[in-house]
């Protein structure tokens, strides 16, 4: 679109918002044109800053009308580039719409705007005994309206669950402007329930303008012990043996040899960096239970031969213990120029031989990779270490990565446990799906936006996307998905 | 553990769907037929699927199982207590037939809901029959996955309007350690309900909770220790209890002589003036009267207060057994619903007409 055609453009939005709700010019276009996912990269036609519903009902009106593609937008700290914005669309952004509207003691909920952060509402309800269990990595930063476009995860998913777990009820604007409501509240509603396939569609159904939460009440206690390994295998089994007491960890993570050395050089949380493999392992309820459960899990882990047991003797060492883990991602940031995070998931027995498969992969492809993950629930994150300067080195990073998901996929997995496909998983998706599934997902964003306006070109590939990145993976003269049509 | 499946039935059932397709006709399907009764008549083809059964893979250490959903509901309850393991949602069986995938269709989840969460908080793939007879695989076997839209757990309460459950993986969770039941005394609903969700902001390890006829009940789960603990400050006095009658409906509350209707709303909502005997479960958010009443009146009634007034047993035909929908909120239904079955073959007006 030429200059003019944006001036005008920005023009019919300024009619009905504020001047500053609408940006136009380039140098402040820029800030949009990535999310997490910074090696994409696209300049929208104008974002849009909405401060109500009824504003972004009217942008979605006249998007509808013009049959402009729409990007939503929260804090854009997507790692697989669910916020890219579309050259001939806008962003909209719901970063104004940031106010918790209500807290409820009695129901245990909070109503909030979209682009309230994560943290904020366990913040604001903390003096009253209450929290929003899902804690991504992100939670300073990510706004729940992303959280919901995503279905974030966390570490306490296994036994908090996932972001669809921890939301009641959901205000949605339509592709068309209208506005819907799916209110489970009630625990079991009449029809179909349409709140797993809203939570993680990634902002292709509809604008989510306000989202009602469940709130907890917060453990009273919550310790942390630390099994240290001389094995990946001995901390894989000793995490199935844990579960197999019928114990559901809080929170229970594990890393590999460079994971911990780059997490104990950042935050010199006193990991042990000789070791193969740590597991961090969190029980929270009553003081009583913890403790009977703790003294358990030592018990198994020494079992399952770790060199050693560590349990957090306080509050203190309970957040050093956590320190480098959450800092994980960061700390092999600083050890490398740029790392690619992976987003796997796999049956717990496979860890192993995933493993031993990521790290034939690493070597072939020349790239180091460190490993941290969620075990309880089977996510892993292989963090590629690689250069963006070195010319073709984000290719090939690109490739393991893809070679690493379909490596999942082959051991009973899936590609992305939290992150979401975005633009980043695309081809994958061709793997992991068949074409009557992929058809099957089309025609469900169609039930909800026949125009194809809201979020194009993500998260679902089209039949030509897919016929593409086939025929550039034919392994040992196989192709995949031999009775497609090829074109 | 793991069987080697049989793939014939799948066939068999591809080619029927495919023949009733290709006909014009309609099909009823039919699992262990416990939950039948739940919805409306159906005038078409029954179709018995539940010879489609066998575990397709169970290990416990993974706090998974895949199943074919014509496998017993009973047996693979026993196959998981076994393994001290067990379905966190506490379905009914409501007959000794029952079948998974019939549970899944039906959605129906049992004292434990409030406090575990539903069959799709538990539910992670799905493996079904479109309606032009092919096979679809949704979600997967693992814990985490957000790649695509999540249509395994659409599929919970879609009650076989959208295709034919082949295979569910379940997420499973342990046994607890210990239960006890505690008995309180609460006159009337009003005081049960702002009792029960005051309880709700402290960490209690409640895992049922039922209010009729003046008694407040409540279960608790988790380790002796947790238990004794909580027990003593709570106080109530302890008693045996089977929450095995309740949700099966074996109470005598349940008159099967007499209507029953079920209102389900957000659990703080305050008692509902409906003239009729209640009991109440699900921390306030499971209302149950029995007896003849006007169903039109009572969803009158509630108006926008997120709730649904559903004729769940023995009201007259021509009522509506399911709340209904927003016209809005319905066309998406529909058009939902043929996205899956173009030719509106499975379960005709199952839940509302032409879904």
């Amino acid at each position: 679109m030429s200059e003019t055609g944006r001036e005008k453009l920005a023009a019919r939005f300024r009619e009905f918002l504020p001047a500053e709700s609408v940006i136009d010019q380039q140098t402040s276009l820029r800030a949009y044109e990535c999310d997490g996912l910074s090696a994409y990269r696209e300049q929208p036609l104008l974002v849009l800053l909405p401060e109500n519903i009824a504003q972004v009902q009217q942008i979605m009106r006249l998007c509808h009308e013009q049959r402009l593609p729409v990007v939503s937008r929260g804090a854009g700290t997507s790692l697989s580039g669910g916020a890219l914005p579309h050259a001939g669309g806008v962003v909209l952004s719901l970063a104004k719409m940031n106010r918790i509207l209500k807290i409820d003691q009695l129901s245990r909920l909070a109503v909030v705007e979209p682009g309230v952060r994560n943290l904020a509402i366990s913040e604001a309800v903390r003096d009253r005994g209450l929290y929003y269990a899902p804690d991504p990595s992100s939670q300073i930063a990510c706004s729940i309206g992303g959280n919901v476009a995503e279905n974030a995860g966390g570490v306490h998913c296994l036994k908090y669950g996932l972001t669809l777990h921890n939301i009641l009820a959901l205000k949605v604007v339509a592709a068309d402007g209208s506005i819907f409501e799916i209110d489970q509240r009630a625990l079991q509603r009449d029809g179909y329930d349409l709140m797993p396939l809203l939570v993680g569609s990634e902002g292709m159904l509809g604008i989510v303008v306000e989202v009602t939460v469940k709130l907890l009440p917060i453990p009273r206690c919550a310790r942390v012990v630390m099994g240290v390994f001389d094995s990946i295998e001995k901390a894989g089994d000793s995490v199935a043996a844990i579960i197999g007491e019928g114990i559901i960890p809080a929170g229970i993570e594990m890393m590999d040899n460079p994971a911990i050395r780059a997490a104990e050089d950042f935050v010199h949380a006193g990991y042990p960096v000789e070791a193969e493999a740590i597991l961090i392992c969190e029980l929270d309820g009553t003081e009583e239970e913890v403790q009977a459960q703790i003294t358990l899990v030592e018990q198994v882990l020494t079992r399952g031969g770790a060199v050693e047991t560590r349990l957090a003797r306080d509050e203190a060492e309970r957040l050093l213990f956590w320190s480098g883990r959450k800092a994980a991602f960061p700390a092999v940031g600083r050890i490398s120029p740029d790392y690619y995070c992976i987003d796997g998931t796999i049956p717990r027995k496979s860890l192993a031989a995933v493993l031993a498969g990521v790290r034939s992969l690493s070597e072939e492809y020349g790239l180091p990779v460190a490993n941290v993950f969620h075990a309880g629930d089977g996510n892993l994150h292989p963090l590629i270490l690689y250069d963006a300067n070195n010319e073709g080195e984000l290719e090939k990073t690109e490739e393991l990565g893809s070679r690493i998901l379909q490596l999942c996929i082959h051991h009973g997995g899936t590609i992305t446990g939290e992150h979401g496909v975005g633009v980043e998983k695309l081809g994958e998706m061709c793997v992991q799906f068949s074409e009557p599934e992929r058809n099957q997902f089309h025609a469900v964003r169609e039930c909800f936006d026949p125009l194809k306006i809201l979020n194009p070109g993500k998260a679902i590939p089209t039949l030509a996307r897919c016929a593409e990145f086939n025929a550039m993976h034919v392994h040992d003269g196989e192709v995949p998905f031999p009775e497609l049509d090829r074109f | 553990m793991a069987e080697i499946v049989d793939l014939s039935i799948e066939d068999e059932l591809k080619a029927q769907v495919r023949a009733v397709a290709a006909g014009g006709g309609q099909i009823e399907i039919i699992g262990g037929g416990s939950k039948r009764f739940y919805g409306e008549t159906i005038e078409a083809l029954p179709i018995d699927v539940s010879a489609h059964s066998g575990v397709v893979d169970y290990d416990p250490a993974e706090l998974v199982i895949t199943l074919r959903a014509g496998c017993g509901l009973a047996d693979v309850q026993s196959l998981l207590a076994g393994q001290r393991q067990m379905f966190g949602f506490e379905p009914p069986l409501f007959g000794a037939e029952s079948t998974i995938g019939g549970m899944v269709a039906a959605g129906i989840a049992g004292p434990r809901r409030a406090f575990a969460g539903g069959i799709r908080d538990f539910v992670l793939g799905v493996k079904m029959l479109d309606g032009r007879g092919q096979v679809l695989n949704f979600g997967g076997r693992v814990i985490k996955n957000v790649a695509g839209f999540d249509l395994a757990r659409v599929m919970v309460g879609s009650q076989g309007t959208l295709g034919v459950i082949l295979e569910v993986s379940i997420r499973v969770v342990p046994i607890p350690e210990a239960e006890t039941t505690l008995d309180f005394e609460h006159k009337s609903a009003g005081e049960h309900i702002r009792w029960i969700n005051g309880l709700g902001s402290h960490p209690w390890p409640i895992s049922a909770s039922q209010w009729a006829a003046g008694q407040s009940r409540l279960r608790l789960s988790g380790s002796e220790q947790g238990l004794r603990e909580a027990s003593s400050q709570l106080g109530g006095e302890q008693i045996d209890y089977a929450w095995d009658d309740l949700r099966e409906q074996r109470l005598e509350f349940f008159d099967p002589d007499q209507p029953l209707t079920r209102i389900t709303l957000p659990p703080a909502h305050a008692d509902l003036p409906i003239d009729l005997p209640q009991l109440i479960e699900w921390g306030g958010a499971l209302r149950w009267f029995s007896g003849a009443g006007n169903i039109a009146d009572m969803r009158a009634g509630l108006e926008g207060a997120g709730a649904s007034v559903c004729a769940y047993r023995g009201h007259d035909a021509g009522v509506g057994v399911f709340h209904p929908l927003p016209e809005p909120m319905l066309r998406l239904h529909r058009s939902l619903k043929s996205s899956f079955d173009p030719a509106g073959i499975f379960n005709p007006g199952k839940i509302y007409p032409g879904l």
